[in-house]
């Protein structure tokens, strides 16, 4: 019978290393084995962390390499939060945020209970609803401001068609009361489907026993739905919910394609705004404070949510 | 004037054979070497591109380009410049970054290497020496050779504005000729008039002006007229004592005006236009007049549609307090961080002399050197010269401190929020913009 592997490594390996091997406890070996993962965690997440936090208490500028830094203390700090235009910047963001997320949860959900009801077809379906999510946001974008051009656009025709408004009469992107719809209604016709997905696994999750039991003791659809469907999806519901929240917290790419921020600072989100503190301002203090209260604002808003999702489960 | 022509001349050939013995000589002695010139990606790159064929002949150098588009450039080339990277050997970096790229120590200042080469900032347009080379302005530190000149002007559609029926009833209505405008006010006239006018059966509109948002655009528009209704950066005496002169009566006059045009008279949907916009809308036929910088009166003059006869050009109107137009363009510098700064000033030796300027003009880079603008069948080279010669004479520029970009940005939120938004009043965008003006120059240590 010919040796394993291991026994094979086990004699080359030099008596003296092997004794010392030997003595390790397997504590001190889990530790040699986790160690570099820790070491590129630090490195790359905790470092970069400590080191924003301390950028953001001192007045530095990366553009300046020569000028002095000064420790300002929580001047960074005070001034982001009684800038009023970042307060706008943040309604702008919740704004975005709420409504994307209520229209692509009723939307998500109805798409995929109505993909789970059998019929012919539904495959197709499915794969042509989830095109969107696959596009880069950028192309997404691109072609979305051709679909809001007043005067090419299909968009504006299609509403013109419906309604009989001239099509050059509006400018969707070009409008301040107009724009913060048109980046909700494109982050939605792409991202719907990714909420539909993780609904769709939700629904096909729950036994069909359940469904059948509920039946025998004669309870009506409306009654399923409510007591067996709803809490059975909630968790999943909720997954997408906490995935399309951190997403459109960042939100960026699309929205800079779209409107660049416009018109005035309409659609200015919190992420282009700091994208400009940070790279076009180069107020590297400043904007490591603000990146510092949106990270805390998102991590905490994540860890109360979180919890609240697994008592859901629980539950 | 003879005389000066002649002497002039004579120096012009002088310092070319200069430097010409020195390209050849240091082409002899060095090594070749790998050169990167960064700009931006537009129609002038692709004829440096042609251009620089000649100095890799020459010298055996190699040249490799690495050409941004607009929206980007700032973004990508200043974040190469601050990361100290060592991409670009050469780089055309747009004029507002000139104080911040000389003080940051990112550029090699050239007054040692002009001497020695023989290389007059007096043989180029005033203007263009300030805006693309000096730092601090209006002072002999030179950052930068000016490389191309550039200067907001106006592009019209003379064929419209030549046929009959409308040159009869712009009269009827105006009580005036149907023709290029020479104030702000006119102008707005010619545009409203076209506005939503049926011409071969197709909607066209006024004008395309710039509104862009992102990054320089609103900005470089709106100056065009602020500059004529009397904005001033600052007090002439104490530059940056703004209060009064950025937000003066005849500013927020002039802010307003740029609001009532863009309302008036552009296409439905450009609120956020910038060159490439405003060139698509001109050359597909929507629009009668486009604002734009001088860089692309080459392609219109060349364009199957719209090009020939059938284009015009005239410098940025006046306004009631005055007639100026905003300066674009850029200089050529050696980057600090190269490796290759011998070869990289070899180039601009060789950028420097009169019979590469002049080819440069050719190809259709604007070129700053007044022995090339100044020559007497400058004007009629091109049906655009004129306009280019007469425009760089009225130029004024943006800031271009070292804090340019938060001041750019401050007057971008401005006076989009304003202008597209229709957020406030005229006097409280400038009044805001002086605000955070003064509080940048504060942070800046300059009040």
């Amino acid at each position: 019978m010919s040796e394993i592997p291991i026994e094979r490594i086990a004699k080359s390996t030099p008596p003296a290393m092997a004794r010392s091997i030997r003595s390790l406890s397997d504590r001190a070996i889990a530790w040699i084995f986790i160690s570099p993962t820790i070491f590129l965690l630090l490195a790359v997440n905790i470092f970069p962390l400590v080191w924003t936090i301390r950028l953001s208490f001192t007045n530095y500028r990366v553009n300046r390499p020569n000028a002095e830094v000064d420790w300002v203390g929580t001047q960074n700090y005070e001034r982001i939060l009684t800038d009023p235009d970042i307060w706008a910047t943040m309604q702008a963001t919740a704004h975005f945020l709420v409504w994307t997320i209520v229209l692509q949860v009723l939307i998500g959900f109805t798409l995929a209970w109505l993909i789970n009801q059998k019929f012919k077809g539904n495959d197709i379906w499915t794969t042509i609803i989830v095109l969107p999510m696959m596009l880069s946001p950028a192309v997404v974008g691109n072609f979305w401001t051709f679909l809001y051009q007043p005067q090419i656009g299909l968009f504006n025709y299609v509403v013109s068609f419906v309604t009989g408004a001239n099509p050059t009469s509006f400018s969707m992107i070009g409008d301040v009361d107009l724009a913060p719809w048109a980046i909700i209604l494109v982050d939605t016709w792409m991202w719907t489907p990714f909420v539909m997905l993780i609904c769709l696994a939700g629904l096909r999750s729950i036994p069909d026993s359940i469904y059948e039991a509920a039946e025998c003791d004669r309870a009506s659809n409306w009654r399923q739905f409510w007591t067996i469907t709803v809490p059975m999806v909630l968790p999943f519901l909720m997954l997408a919910v906490l995935f399309r929240g951190i997403e459109n917290f960042k939100m960026f790419d699309l929205i800079v394609q779209l409107t660049g921020g416009g018109p005035g600072n309409t659609t200015t989100l919190t992420a282009i705004d700091l994208k400009r503190e940070a790279f076009e301002r180069w107020r590297t203090g400043f904007a490591s404070a603000y990146a510092v209260i949106l990270f805390v604002t998102v991590f905490g808003l994540a860890s109360i949510y979180v919890k609240a999702l697994n008592m859901v489960k629980q539950h | 004037m003879k005389i000066w022509e002649e002497l002039n001349m004579n120096r012009t050939f002088a310092v070319s054979a200069v430097l010409s013995a020195t390209i050849m000589t240091a082409a002899g002695t060095a090594h070749a070497d790998d050169l990167t010139l960064c700009w931006a990606a537009w129609d002038p790159a692709n004829a440096l591109v042609e251009l620089s064929s000649d100095f890799e002949e020459e010298t055996g150098h190699t040249m490799n380009f690495e050409f941004v588009p607009w929206p980007n450039f700032a973004d990508r080339m200043l974040n190469e410049l601050n990361s100290g990277g060592q991409l670009c050997d050469l780089m055309i970096g747009d004029s507002q970054w000139i104080g911040g790229a000389a003080e940051a120590g990112h550029y090699v200042q050239l007054n040692d290497f002009f001497d020695t080469h023989g290389i007059d900032m007096g043989d180029f347009i005033p203007a263009t020496v300030t805006g693309y080379a000096e730092w601090p302005k209006n002072t002999p530190n030179y950052w930068a050779l000016p490389a191309f000149g550039d200067v907001v002007g106006w592009t019209y559609r003379r064929d419209w504005f030549r046929r009959p029926e409308l040159q009869a009833e712009f009269q009827e209505t105006y009580g005036r000729e149907l023709g290029v405008p020479e104030t702000l006010a006119e102008l707005r006239d010619i545009a409203e008039f076209f506005q939503g006018r049926e011409i071969d059966g197709t909607t066209v509109y006024g004008a395309a002006i710039y509104t862009e948002r992102g990054s320089e655009g609103i900005t470089m528009g709106v100056t065009n007229v602020l500059y004529n209704y009397g904005f001033q950066y600052g007090n002439p005496d104490s530059p940056y004592e703004i209060e009064g002169f950025a937000n003066s009566e005849g500013a927020v006059a002039g802010l307003e005006f740029y609001r009532d045009l863009y309302e008036c008279c552009t296409p439905p949907g450009s609120s956020d236009w910038y060159m490439s916009e405003n060139i698509d809308a001109y050359r597909s036929g929507q629009v009668a007049m486009q604002m734009n910088f001088a860089f692309i009166w080459p392609g219109v003059h060349a364009d199957e549609n719209v090009g020939g006869d059938r284009s015009g050009y005239f410098p940025n109107p006046a306004g009631p307090e005055g007639h100026y137009a905003q300066l674009g363009g850029q200089g050529i510098s050696v980057v600090s961080y190269s490796d290759s700064r011998d070869a990289a000033l070899e180039y601009i030796a060789w950028f420097a002399q009169p019979e590469v300027q002049e080819q440069w003009w050719k190809l259709g880079g604007y070129s700053a050197l007044r022995a090339v603008v100044e020559s007497p069948d400058f004007a009629g080279s091109q049906p655009y010269a004129q306009t280019f010669l007469d425009s760089m004479a009225i130029v004024r520029d943006f800031w271009a401190e070292p804090a340019y970009a938060d001041l750019l940005l401050a007057m971008q939120d401005r006076v989009h929020n304003y202008v597209v938004a229709g957020n406030g009043t005229a006097q409280q965008a400038l009044d805001g913009l002086v605000d955070d003006w003064v509080e940048i120059f504060e942070d800046e240590g300059l009040r």
